[in-house]
């Protein structure tokens, strides 16, 4: 049984903070399919279109028909532990200040073995099921869960190596202005995160939702106005080093695309916004978090970005807002590479229209904002890396990896 | 005036005997902007970029750049801003007569008023009780409304309610009233525009704006320090940014009044 984990105390500021260690990241382009399934949270085996057979690890050829037709597939979850070993002294740097750190053979009932890191609660001879994790260095790696849920099992320790889950972290929500920034904050708090700082710009303005944002508990309110770089580094000056998790719920949503605009003054606030506001929140926060990743229980463990979902293909009723998600996602990428050595996170929430004032005129189907809060805590508290919320971006992922051409023809139709 | 009198003034200047007063607040990106419906093009905001601080983008010097709306922080209205003054002569501030941007003014201080209600709004009567005090207010004078607006906090200073703001200003009689019985060179005001918080439902729409630009004359706005000014006697020196075809800009407002040597 695990023991909840405690509250951590104030660090004492004669010692030094740990740095961030690794573990092994090498890893075929085959395996790179264990990846993505980690990174979505699907738990996905290669198996043979000839035979049928599951395998693993990832390989080239049917270890049954050797046939090269070998494809990931979602597979069953379930397994057995057939044995378990626990490492006391690894040779490893980043293991050793982890140990003792438990691993176990698991027999899949679809087939193969996996040799997978291992729950607490997991017993050798007993039922396990399986997920694809992303490690500190962002690689995916087996994890045996109990088959049933146990006392405090998000408290594991191992698990938490796997997670950024928001329990006693401290996080920071970039705009409280907005109804998703909003119900982020209430979702962050009920899962347990110690302080919610929560970003206001233009304080001169009232808005929505305000007076109950203020009288949040372990809620606090900070000036941030991400377009403005002395703000966003006088906050960092102030926070920067308590942020475990940065979750940038910036939102700027303007119709139209490029021939019935006027000037570039549209534009120009949507990248001020979205893109600049992005560089230079990561400028501020990203350095202290990359070097805050193995801080003890609140360590420096994700940045959340949430994008649209036509970041990924082009919409243009919405069409040079949706380029400015573009390049934002591809800023995502920039960070998630320079974010790694830290072993932190970089989450991005996917997410079609939203429920709010600027997709007024969209038909439903459209995501409600307690939605996305609702996905960014799970992914979170999962581990994922790339999440889509509701059944547009679902939708619009799904066709993407069918057919790109298609879904820009139809987009644009 | 000859030379003699232009350094007697530069050196009335260096003794005191002539105090400047700065009506201008820090050009910063937290000040407040006049703010419109989110489907109109907004004014940017004042934004400062560090390009160099002494280190690797510049070792031994220091400096910015800047991006900014024309109207933010204490700005400048030339005719050309609203469509009132779209067709005058020289209406722009690249343009405009730069003897202009040296005029006495006329301090109306309502600041007991304002402070009771929020949407005081000038009239005239209420400048006539101040003629019988300090006399007709002469032509080519600024009126500067003082509120003491600008000693307030900026949520309060922007005081915007879920039916617009809520700031003292002109009534539209009294604009009017201003330019073609007065004939004054501009009118200034402490709150973010010329006109009231609610001046949209006047009747016509921001009646300063209207009838200020509409006759040629010129807008101040976000003035502060008002407080230290005479009702009469002291000098503004009002130059915009010669920005090309501008409807107005960010500016050092300067005042100069008998000083107390």
């Amino acid at each position: 049984m695990i023991e909840p984990i405690a509250k951590p105390r104030r660090k004492n500021p004669l010692k030094r903070t740990r740095l961030p260690t690794l573990p092994p990241r090498a890893r075929s382009r085959a395996s790179h399919g264990f990846t993505r399934a980690a990174a979505e949270g699907r738990f996905m085996l290669q198996r043979c279109g000839a035979c049928g057979t599951f395998c693993y690890p990832a390989r080239d050829a049917c270890p049954t028909c050797l046939s090269a037709d070998l494809v990931f597939a979602d597979a069953p979850r379930r397994g057995m532990l057939l044995c378990e070993t626990t490492l006391h002294v690894p040779a490893d740097v980043h293991f050793r200040e982890r140990a003792p750190w438990r691993v176990g053979l698991v027999a899949m009932e679809c087939g193969p073995r996996l040799v997978a890191h291992l729950h607490a609660d997991c017993e050798e001879g007993g039922p396990v099921v399986m997920s694809f994790q992303l490690d500190k260095s962002g690689q995916a790696v087996a994890f045996a869960h109990p088959e049933r849920e146990t006392p405090n099992m998000t408290d594991d320790r191992q698990w938490r190596e796997m997670t950024a889950d928001p329990k006693f972290r401290r996080v920071l929500v970039t705009n409280g202005r907005s109804i998703v920034g909003q119900e982020t904050v209430a979702a962050l708090k009920a899962a347990g995160a110690s302080i919610v700082f929560v970003g206001v710009a233009e304080p001169w303005k009232p808005f929505h939702g305000e007076d109950t944002l203020r009288t949040l508990e372990g809620v606090e309110i900070v000036p941030l106005d991400i377009g403005d770089e002395k703000s966003v580094a006088d906050l960092a000056a102030d926070i920067g080093g308590k942020v475990d998790i940065l979750v940038n719920t910036t939102e700027h949503v303007r119709a139209g695309g490029l021939l019935d605009r006027q000037g570039t003054s549209i534009v120009r606030d949507e990248i001020d916004q979205a893109y600049l506001g992005f560089v230079q929140l990561a400028q501020a926060f990203g350095p202290a978090m990359r070097m805050r990743g193995s801080d003890g229980v609140n360590s420096a463990a994700a940045w959340v970005n949430i994008l649209s979902v036509y970041a990924l293909a082009n919409w243009p009723v919405f069409g040079a807002y949706s380029a400015s998600q573009a390049a934002c996602l591809s800023l995502s990428h920039s960070l998630r590479a320079e974010l790694r050595p830290g072993g932190v996170k970089v989450v991005n929430v996917f997410t079609g229209p939203l429920d709010i004032e600027w997709f007024q005129t969209v038909p439903p189907p459209k995501v409600a904002p307690r939605a996305v809060a609702a996905a960014i805590v799970s992914a979170l508290k999962r581990g994922l890396e790339d999440v889509f919320v509701g059944d547009v971006a679902e939708d619009i992922r799904q066709r993407l990896i069918a057919n790109p051409k298609a879904v820009e023809r139809e987009l644009g139709a | 005036m000859d030379s003699n009198g232009l350094m007697q003034f530069a050196g009335a200047v260096a003794s005191g005997a002539v105090r400047v007063v700065d009506l201008t607040f820090t050009l910063s990106p937290d000040f407040p902007v006049i703010v419109l419906p989110p489907e109109f093009g907004q004014a940017a905001p004042v934004r400062i970029q560090q390009i160099s601080r002494y280190d690797a983008s510049g070792p031994a010097w220091y400096w910015n750049n800047l991006t900014f709306g024309e109207h933010t922080g204490t700005h400048f209205d030339a005719p050309i801003h609203w469509f009132t003054g779209k067709d005058l002569p020289n209406n722009a501030v690249d343009t405009l007569p730069v003897r202009d941007m040296i005029a006495p003014a006329c301090v109306i201080d309502c600041s007991a008023q304002a402070a009771k209600d929020a949407d005081f709004l000038l009239t005239i009567p209420v400048i006539e009780a101040w003629e019988k005090g300090h006399g007709r207010i002469p032509e080519r004078h600024w009126v500067l409304l003082r509120t003491d607006w600008s000693k307030k906090g900026w949520r309060d200073y922007a005081n915007l309610k879920d039916d617009g703001a809520h700031t003292p200003g002109p009534d539209a009689a009294v604009m009017r009233w201003l330019v073609e019985e007065r004939g004054v060179i501009g009118f200034g005001t402490e709150t973010i525009g010329t006109d009231a918080g609610q001046a949209g439902h006047f009747d016509p729409p921001y009646p300063a704006h209207h009838f200020l630009h509409g006759g040629g004359r010129y807008g101040l706005q976000c003035l502060c320090n008002l407080d230290q000014l005479p009702p009469t006697g002291a000098v503004i020196f009002a130059a915009p940014l010669k920005i090309q075809n501008g409807s107005g800009s960010p500016l050092r407002v300067l005042a100069l009044v008998p000083g107390q040597v």
